[in-house]
């Protein structure tokens, strides 16, 4: 073999070794993020941090209840803004739309989805809350709604366009019209697809932090009905984080532990729930 | 072909009153009407939103001009506002970003897509998925307590040993600073250059592999030579797209940055972001003109982006259709 030859071929080894070695970097963040969180947060996790209010600032102990309905009450929201409009509109490009329209509806929703989150609270700051005067659940719902919109309508979009053709075929030569058969028939077999894509979507909004800071606000207590300011699980890990009690750092951890835990736990289930076989084949 | 059964119906006839109540009642109309106004409210957010930034911004736009963009002061009490340290901070944590991002992306895009067998290939790539997942508050939950110190303690000291020469590399060790944020934006955007660039790979034709390999080449060399060139505006599409994810990150780049106004050449030294600046001081802003500035902070972020998101996506439809023949270019 050729001095060229042997070059030739061990840098063929090494540089394909090194994509692997780019893998396995990559790969490992995940598993240390959450061995590292659950190192940290698991040994603080108690059942008074599900059920009891923060403690006077300053003071040790407390929990994050108020957090976590806080951040209920605003997914809650976000699904009742988002998820109708999203789901509507997915339709309406999948089954209603001619050219024209649909297109320029698929790319702002494209767009819309790589606004920054925190521009989004700035909207929702200049929609909400400046009419009220205070910051409010309702305003957070309407911000995290709005990030919700483009990925349903998106997905909605393209499982409704892989429902096979016959099923179409089918329903019409049944004497449906295009309704009957959108709603009776492949809403229902795309249902499976679209379920997750909300799931995800709200997983993913779950984790906002940034839209919540001036829209959501934070509270330590209770906030009642949806025109107060509340506290959410990611708010208050930003603010137990970068304050200066060595207490609040440990209940950071443990909320991230609960809301890294919540999100990755959705996105297993759902990748698993999606591929356990489908009504129809999914290319 | 699907035939809508009432395609062409009497009713548009003036006078077929009948004809007319019967679509009605069948509700495609109802339907087709009902779907069309939820899409429009997602193109009527996009133009709001648009109009909100800009008229909400009116005030610092007339007030400083484009003299917003090129001075530093940022002084909320005497009413003097500039954007340049925060414009500043954005690029160099985006730039460290992508310097580290791309290459550890496009090489594991790489094995994924011309190495892994497909099952451990899509199983890893959910793994990455995950990653992109993860809230980005517990990236800045980590980099606070767990960079941060190591950066400090032995990162940044060894810089300054072997790269001390360069104006990059100079300064104390805080911790925090410009490339603190920057290694957390690298790893927050990894999984988006791995997953679109892994997609861009995998829709290069299979001829072209097998012709570089018949010719003689290695397996790197019809990678390298052959597919990766074939892909590279997808690439390039994948690259723009994470850059827009790290010209948009609040959270994570606000715990790390420093939130110190100032422009450095270190990459040691504490600086602000965009981002990061409405994420602290939007909520407490008083006074109209520091809200119309910080909204046009927002405005400038928002148009970033959105350019770099539009061209992405361009690259990334290129790409992706010439290389599976759907459409011709």
């Amino acid at each position: 073999m050729s001095v060229r030859m042997i070059w030739r071929k061990s840098l063929n080894v090494a540089m394909l070794s090194l994509t692997g070695v780019c893998v396995l970097i990559t790969v490992s963040v995940l598993f240390f993020i959450l061995g590292y969180l659950v190192y940290n947060g698991g040994k603080d996790l108690s059942w008074n941090f599900f059920t009891r209010l923060p403690a006077p600032v300053g003071e040790v102990g407390g929990g994050m209840a108020n957090a976590i309905l806080g951040s209920l009450k605003l997914l809650l929201l976000a699904a009742l803004f988002g998820v109708p409009v999203g789901l509507l509109g997915g339709v309406y490009l999948a089954e209603f739309g001619g050219r024209t329209i649909p297109f320029i509806v698929r790319y702002t929703a494209d767009l819309l989805n790589g606004v920054p989150s925190i521009v989004i609270g700035i909207f929702a700051y200049a929609l909400v809350v400046m009419p009220m005067h205070h910051f409010s659940t309702l305003a957070g719902g309407v911000a995290l709604g709005i990030m919700v919109i483009p990925t349903v309508l998106r997905n909605t979009e393209s499982f409704l366009t892989d429902v096979p053709r016959s099923l179409r075929e089918g329903a019409f030569a049944m004497g449906a019209n295009k309704w009957k058969m959108v709603a009776t028939v492949v809403l229902p077999a795309a249902s499976r697809g679209i379920l997750t894509g909300v799931l995800l979507a709200l997983a993913r909004v779950a984790g906002e932090t940034a839209p919540l800071l001036f829209t959501a606000f934070g509270n330590r207590f209770w906030s009642p009905g949806w025109d107060q300011p509340t506290s959410s699980l990611p708010v208050v890990i930003y603010t137990y984080a970068t304050g200066p009690y060595e207490d609040w750092h440990r209940q950071a951890w443990a909320a991230g532990l609960v809301l890294l835990g919540m999100v990755l736990v959705t996105n297993i289930l759902v990748r698993a729930f999606l591929t356990r076989g489908t009504a129809y084949e999914r290319s | 072909m699907v035939t809508t059964p009432n395609a062409a119906t009497p009713a548009d006839i003036p006078g077929n009153s009948r004809a007319l109540v019967r679509r009605w009642f069948g509700g495609d109309e109802i339907a087709h009407l009902i779907t069309l106004i939820a899409a429009a409210v997602l193109l009527l957010i996009a133009v709001l939103l648009v109009y909100q930034l800009w008229v909400l911004s009116a005030e610092a736009r007339t007030r400083f001009g484009w003299k917003f963009f090129v001075t530093e002061t940022w002084d909320p009490v005497s009413g003097e506002f500039g954007a340049l340290p925060f414009i500043y901070g954005t690029l160099v944590t985006s730039a460290v970003a992508l310097f580290l991002a791309v290459p550890l992306g496009v090489g594991a895009a790489i094995f994924l897509a011309e190495l892994a067998p497909p099952k451990l290939s899509s199983s890893l790539t959910f793994v990455s998925d995950l990653l992109a997942a993860v809230p980005s508050v517990i990236y800045g939950l980590l980099g606070v307590f767990l960079l941060v110190p190591v950066m400090r303690t032995s990162v940044q000291p060894a810089l300054k040993k072997t790269l001390g020469f360069l104006p990059l590399f100079k300064g104390p060790s805080y911790g925090i600073g410009f490339l603190t944020a920057g290694i957390v934006l690298a790893i927050m955007i990894v999984p988006f250059v791995l997953s679109v660039s892994r997609e861009v790979l995998l829709a290069i034709p299979r001829d072209q592999r097998e012709a570089a390999l018949a010719l003689g080449a290695t397996k790197w060399e019809s990678t390298w030579k052959v597919v990766v060139p074939a892909a590279r505006i997808g690439i390039f599409g994948s690259v723009f797209l994470a850059l827009a994810r790290a010209l948009g990150e609040t959270m994570a780049v606000t715990m790390v940055i420093g939130n110190n106004p100032k422009i450095a050449a270190s990459l040691f030294s504490p600086g602000y972001s965009i981002a990061a600046v409405l994420a602290n001081e939007f909520s407490e802003a008083t006074g109209n003109l520091y809200l119309s500035a910080l909204i046009e902070l927002g405005l400038v972020l928002f148009l970033l982006t959105f350019v770099l998101n539009g061209l992405a996506r361009l690259l990334i439809l290129v790409t992706t259709a010439r290389g599976s023949g759907v459409l011709p270019t």
